[in-house]
């Protein structure tokens, strides 16, 4: 059976040659627009980019489904699925791109649950422990956006609120507004936290898209300096 | 049912910091042991005697979860799990029935008797090669049990009974470690390294340990006589004592 390499914690930089490069920010806060057009930037300059996105293997999909349809998820299964994920993930998307050299973009990572899951109610050290063999991010970017900016670029796009994104499972309150408000508020708040204890670099996210991709763009540079897993096919420019 | 026990049960680590778990007048009894060591036939012998006794039984097995059951038979079918994602795959099926089943079955006064706890997390996780402390770091949402019962047996007793019951099978025999590529030297190997970390677990956690060599009745026999000296000596703990009696409300 494969295990996970016990080199990797969060308390130390990774061995990989690759680098690992991660978006935070509740739901609303424009994280994956900006590490979208991360992706298309970094991969035109000729940098062999991989993207993975938070629960998303196959793995628990189907146990996640029932769970979330039938109301199942206690706050600890929750986490525990999602970590689950995340293991997955990290063994088959995440590693073997960073031991290859190559730049690994993740869309939330365990800052994550750090966050939502201790906004349920789990205890803050156990999901850190639950989550002590991953890797830490070369640059963990956090996008800082109030709650109201976040709702009102929801409830743009679509009419209603995801019944977990708005925390309706945490029993706050009956109306999903209501809902999301109070338990993103949480969110916040632990993120600001999070923010300090693991350095995240927060970006506003309230400025408009391109001034933010400006900043993200100029972090990235920093972060690749001593990085030399770039394609030779890449365009010229030394980064 | 008789007065009821006010003092908390204790968790193993953080517990469910977003539940408030009052006090659980039930009885968390867990079965511990290796592959093919008879727990489920001494749990379906123990649970109409209590019932005859007058006890609720609420049984609860691993992987028996109704969120996790599937997709855990699913993951071993196929051959993308890694020690890590076997371990949280088991801890969740573990939240689940502990939150689901067991706890409510506590609460409701009943005996939850439970095929398996985090001891076999423990034992199996040390053997397929995961950290042993980050396991238990895992587990601290469980419950500590109010009596372990170990069946005690070793690989020489345990071969002949799995043969003639459902015959060795390839992850209760640590195929999934490449310890061999023959089944029954693998089975030998992977049993002997699990019964010695279930030994070292119940000297560690002060398991009762019980003689699993012997023939099925007088291991039940055996049984009974602890499952009893343990009821007995939880209803002299719950009975009031006199200056307490005054204060009990009806509640």
């Amino acid at each position: 059976m494969i295990s996970i390499a016990r080199s990797a914690s969060l308390s130390q930089p990774h061995p990989y040659p690759g680098r690992l490069i991660t978006v935070e920010g509740i739901d609303g806060s424009g994280k994956s627009t900006q590490l979208l057009l991360l992706d298309r930037w970094l991969t035109s300059r000729g940098y062999p980019v991989r993207f993975t996105e938070w629960n998303s293997s196959r793995l628990v999909r189907r146990a996640m489904k029932r769970g979330k349809k039938k109301d199942l998820l206690t706050p600890t299964t929750f986490s525990l699925l999602h970590a689950v994920d995340f293991a997955d993930r990290l063994t088959y998307q995440i590693v073997p791109p960073l031991k290859a050299g190559m730049i690994v973009l993740a869309d939330r990572y365990v800052y994550t649950a750090f966050s939502r899951d201790v906004a349920r109610g789990v205890h803050p050290a156990w999901v850190r422990s639950v989550y002590s063999f991953a890797p830490r991010p070369d640059l963990a970017l956090y996008f800082r956006v109030p709650i109201e900016v976040s709702l009102d670029r929801l409830l743009a796009g679509r009419t209603k609120l995801k019944y977990h994104e708005a925390g309706m499972d945490v029993g706050l309150s009956t109306d999903p507004v209501d809902s999301f408000r109070m338990f993103q508020s949480r969110v916040l708040e632990i993120y600001d936290q999070l923010a300090e204890e693991f350095g995240l670099r927060v970006v506003d996210a309230t400025a408009d898209i391109p001034s933010q991709q400006k900043i993200v763009r100029r972090l990235v540079r920093d972060t690749l300096r001593r990085y030399e897993g770039k394609r030779a096919t890449g365009s010229a420019d030394g980064a | 049912m008789g007065p009821e026990d006010r003092r908390q049960k204790p968790w193993y680590g953080e517990g469910l910091p977003y539940l408030r778990v009052g006090p659980l007048p039930g009885h968390l009894i867990v079965i511990e042991g290796t592959d093919g060591v008879g727990r489920s036939t001494q749990i379906e012998l123990l649970r109409p005697w209590l019932e005859l006794e007058g006890h609720a039984v609420s049984n609860t097995g691993w992987t028996r979860s109704p969120l996790l059951a599937d997709t855990i038979n699913e993951a071993k079918a196929g051959h993308e799990l890694t020690v890590t994602t076997f371990s949280l795959l088991y801890a969740a099926d573990f939240a689940d029935r502990l939150e689901h089943q067991i706890l409510p079955a506590l609460h409701a006064g009943s005996i939850v008797l439970a095929d398996r706890y985090m001891y076999t997390a423990f034992a199996r996780n040390r053997v397929m090669g995961a950290d042993p402390a980050w396991t238990r770091q895992v587990f601290g949402f469980a419950l500590v049990p109010d009596l372990v019962l170990y069946l005690e047996i070793d690989v020489e007793h345990l071969v002949p009974r799995v043969l003639e019951g459902k015959g060795m099978d390839y992850w209760e025999s640590g195929m999934h470690l490449a310890l061999g590529t023959d089944i029954f030297d693998s089975f030998v190997r992977y049993q002997r390294r699990l019964i010695a970390e279930y030994n070292a677990l119940g000297r560690e956690f002060g398991f009762v340990t019980i003689d699993a060599r012997r023939p099925v009745d007088a291991i039940q026999s055996d049984l009974r006589t602890h499952v009893a000296m343990y009821l007995a000596s939880a209803r002299r703990r719950r009975r009031p004592q006199p200056e307490k009696a005054l204060g009990r409300s009806r509640a």
